[in-house]
């Protein structure tokens, strides 16, 4: 085995190439590896938008709605709770919605939906994903004196007002989030899809 | 600074693992300094293959295994929801269902190369015998792979395979029944199967290939020529006739991997049933244990030992001569004591032994694709006695033979088939056993009766001192 | 010893073509369905034709409503308002993200029929597209059966011949010469040459349910095959270079 007069610089060169495109095709063949752990279809048909007619909802009753696997609330909200959202602004971590992975852009107001009347929201906490439970009596004795109503989770405390927005100084430290959703006529809502779209 | 701060912190870290794992040593011993000889050719790509398949075939299994369901009721949907549902699940599919007639092709060319070149013969009797374990244990890795679609195919092929062990005398029927874990072929066994396939013949599998690997490496590879290299070194105690394994041979194989791969791929994308060989129609069916379909040929890389199996009319004796067609290749380093480990330089007789060992098995191998009609039982039996009589003239060709010896063992070997012929003789039958009486009969008086006369075709060649080409 | 395993392996190769070939073409006289599963034109009349007449007593409970209208190029309200005629358990059609189960329950098929009538996703990879193709041209009159027709291609099927209104009748007759044939004696809506057609959609339809993929596969594996063969080159050179080495 002599090795002089081996051309280095060829060498090198056909080594580099063969591992470039050799990588490059052990990648390829990964992608389609990580794509198949991706919801399949039957998990996107399970996960398909839903609709809920809101009509029947009364006046500061709370439903839930299913979808993909998660409680939806819709509540459908008396003056009085519309009115108590603006009283306790300064008690709140983000009255604003200024975290903007919460809620979709139309939902980013006071009273965070598109409806002033009608909230929807996942109802599962932001901090370790309980559901919490509903308490919309206002000045309700458990709660406290100065209560407007709300969600409390069960798991670790946190407090949550009639808009799914989260109290200062609780475990979890974002608001709940609000799905993509819009309505197909006055009544019919659809979770889950929006005018971009079916959400993600 | 004068040294460059990237190969200091590369040598640290190498030198901090190396103190601790043998990781320098273990590259320099089977890749870096592992002197494989030159002269490898076309035959010794499939080692290096196979580990590549297996590779394939545990990664695309794991992945299938995120998707497939154990379960009687569901089995056979959830591989369509692999086919169709998931994201790429056909891709994985159909590497996995190719991969598995591709591991039996590249193994079957690799034991190929052993018999041609010696390479069972001392000093590597073991790393023969660690590859037949493979090949055992990966036809039992297949066999309960296959189980696992649920279709019409899986069912009754696992159906008489293990009905297979109910011709064992007292035990059998008592056995199956354990083997299936239920009265009938149900949810139990593929649940068990399945257990079988992804966790237990795999983990058996690798172990066996690590042995293998280092049984090798301990007493090196053989070559086309069948010569020792480690006979031949030079001033530093480097083998004259060997290179590093790495780079050259890793490089070569990398061409090899390339055109397999284009092989698979060929397969996978355009034919991936394989004409109906590697997925068959049938299993497109749901598994019905009511209805059996016409023709239950078993997969192509079984069909060779189930013509042994039908070629034998009593069903227990089916089963041990089918048994004893795996169990032979065990003694095949035992049987041959030739000293002489090339088929380069063997005798033309030896030649034609190994010769008519692969047409025999390629034949068996397509009868038991076909329905069992009298042609196909008779061509099965008489290949199948070509089959074993190979094993008998490796023995027999170990050293020249006198003209004494060689008439009476011929007359011996050939009596056998002969009288039970003539005991068995149905004449309905009478053309067809007669003419076919020649195959066995041809093929052992050309490796025995006539190198006994013309010495020429039973005389090997004298080996070179050192490798060829 | 090159030649002879040469020989031999190309033997090898050509005894194993053999019973793959007969095996596809087992059931006698078939007629070449010669269908492309590219037109999307011909799979939509297909998929309007399946889910007319044959989706009423078959399913093919492995696809999803929405895929199938997305690789034939139909809206997902097309295919609400076109292909779904099942409910779910509150009485509402299914999502079209649903499987294309069927409303007919295995028992009444069974009573109705004589067996449960298959599910057709896999039916063209079972039999072949020239089996079905030929099958669903071969009904003919059978006062015999108890639904009145027969067919050449799978005798004594349980089967009525749904596509009458289309075909017309056939009757089985023996012409002078001793053969079996059979003849079409009343017409129906389409004229032979028009029912041809809409036959093969079907089994255009038919074969692309079985592998919704296919055309996919090809499509890619052409790129994979031209990328192997740069690295294969690529390798090939490295390795040449290398082995400059050993002398």
């Amino acid at each position: 085995m002599a090795n002089q007069g081996v051309n280095r610089g060829r060498r090198r060169f056909l080594v580099a190439a063969t591992s470039v495109v050799g990588g490059a095709g052990v990648a390829a063949v990964a992608a389609p590896f990580l794509a198949s752990l991706q919801p399949s279809a039957r998990a996107q048909a399970a996960g398909a938008p839903v609709e809920f007619d809101v009509s029947a909802i009364e006046p500061g009753q709370r439903v839930s709605v299913e979808w993909r696997g998660q409680p939806i609330w819709v509540v459908r909200r008396t003056d009085e709770m519309i009115a108590g959202l603006s009283e306790i602004r300064d008690r709140l971590r983000d009255p604003d919605s200024e975290v903007e992975s919460q809620q979709p852009e139309y939902a980013q107001n006071e009273h965070r939906s598109r409806e002033e009347e009608f909230l929807v929201v996942i109802g599962i906490c932001t901090h370790l994903g309980c559901s919490p439970s509903y308490r919309p009596e206002i000045g309700d004795p458990e709660m406290g004196s100065d209560w407007q109503g709300g969600w409390l989770c069960g798991c670790h405390g946190s407090r949550f007002d009639l808009a799914g927005r989260v109290y200062r100084n609780m475990p979890a430290a974002t608001n709940l989030v609000i799905p993509r959703h819009m309505y197909r006529t006055d009544t019919v809502l659809v979770i889950g899809e929006d005018e971009d779209g079916e959400a993600i | 600074m004068a040294s460059n701060p990237d190969t200091k912190i590369q040598g640290g870290v190498l030198g901090w693992v190396d103190a601790r794992f043998p990781l320098s040593q273990m590259w320099n011993e089977h890749l870096a300094q592992y002197y494989a000889p030159k002269n490898f050719n076309f035959w010794y790509f499939f080692g290096s293959l196979a580990l590549l398949v297996l590779v394939i075939q545990i990664v695309s299994g794991i992945f299938l295994t995120m998707f497939y369901k154990p379960d009687a009721e569901l089995a056979f949907a959830s591989v369509e929801y692999i086919m169709r549902d998931v994201e790429w699940g056909w891709l994985i599919r159909y590497m996995h269902s190719t991969g598995a007639s591709l591991f039996f092709v590249v193994v079957y060319l690799h034991m190929f190369r052993a018999l041609l070149y010696g390479s069972y013969k001392k000093p590597r009797e073991l790393i023969w015998i660690f590859g037949v374990l493979i090949y055992l244990v990966l036809m039992a890795e297949a066999f309960a792979g296959y189980l696992l679609p649920w279709g019409q195919m899986s069912y009754w092929g696992a159906q008489v395979i293990v009905n297979l062990f109910q011709t064992i005398p007292y035990i059998g029927p008592d056995l199956v029944t354990w083997i299936r874990g239920d009265f009938l072929l149900s949810d139990a066994t593929l649940n068990r199967f399945f257990a079988l396939h992804v966790i237990a013949l795999p983990l058996v599998l690798i172990m066996l290939v690590a042995a293998h690997i280092i049984a090798l490496h301990e007493v090196g590879s053989n070559n086309p020529d069948g010569i020792n290299i480690k006979d031949t070194k030079d001033e530093n105690g480097i083998p004259k006739d060997g290179i590093p394994f790495h780079p050259y041979y890793s490089v070569k194989d990398l061409v090899g991997v390339g055109v397999f791969l284009m092989v698979f791929a060929a397969i996978m994308f355009f034919f991936p049933t394989g004409a109906g060989l590697f997925l068959k129609p049938d299993n497109m069916i749901p598994a019905d244990p009511l209805v059996t379909p016409d023709l239950i040929p078993p997969v192509w890389y079984f069909t060779s030992m189930y013509s042994v199996l039908r070629s034998v009319p009593d069903p227990f004796l089916g089963v041990v001569a089918m048994g004893l067609a795996v169990v032979m290749l065990f003694f095949i380093p035992w049987l041959d004591r030739n000293p002489v480990l090339s088929m380069r330089y063997r005798s033309f007789a030896a030649k034609f032994n190994l010769a008519v060992f692969v047409v025999a098995f390629v034949i068996l191998g397509w009868l038991g694709l076909q329905q069992a009609t009298t042609e196909v039982s008779e061509m099965s039996y008489r290949f199948s006695t070509v089959y074993f009589a190979f094993f008998f003239l490796l023995w027999f060709l170990s050293k020249e033979r006198s003209v004494a010896f060689s008439l009476i063992a011929f007359a011996v070997v050939a009596g056998i088939y002969t009288i039970y012929d003539i005991l068995r003789f149905d004449p309905s039958d009478a053309g067809l056993i007669m003419w076919s009486w020649l195959i066995p009969t041809v093929y052992l008086f050309v490796t025995m009766v006539a190198p006994a006369f013309a010495r020429g075709l039973g005389r090997d060649r004298a080996v070179p001192e050192r490798v060829t080409s | 010893m090159k030649t002879l395993i040469a020989t031999t392996f190309l033997a090898a190769a050509a005894l194993f073509t053999v019973p793959a070939a007969s095996a596809a073409s087992a059931s006698g006289d078939l007629q070449k369905a010669n269908v492309d599963v590219s037109n999307e034109a011909s799979l939509q009349r297909g998929a309007t034709l399946f889910m007319n007449y044959c989706m009423a007593c078959h399913s093919t409970e492995y696809m999803r409503y929405n895929r199938v209208g997305r690789d034939i190029g139909l809206t997902e309200q097309q295919v609400e308002d076109n292909f779904i005629f099942i409910t779910d358990k509150d009485g509402e059609p299914v999502g079209v993200g649903s499987l294309m189960k069927n409303a007919m329950s295995d028992d009444y098929g069974e009573e109705a029929f004589g067996v449960v009538p298959p599910d057709l996703t896999m039916t063209t990879r079972i039999h072949g597209e020239d089996w079905v193709y030929t099958f669903l041209k071969s009904f003919y009159i059978d006062e015999s059966r108890p639904l009145g027709a027969n067919n050449t291609v799978f005798s004594n099927v349980g089967m009525p011949h749904v596509l009458w209104e289309l075909q017309g009748w056939q009757e089985k007759v023996v012409d002078d010469d001793g053969n079996e044939r059979i003849e079409l004696v009343r017409s129906g809506k389409m004229t032979p040459s028009e029912y041809d057609r809409a036959v093969r959609d079907i089994v255009t339809y038919l074969s692309y349910m079985g592998e919704p993929m296919q055309l996919d596969r090809q499509r890619i594996g052409l790129y994979v095959l031209i990328f192997l063969g740069i690295f294969t080159i690529l390798a090939y050179f490295l390795k040449k270079e290398y082995w400059k080495d050993v002398h």
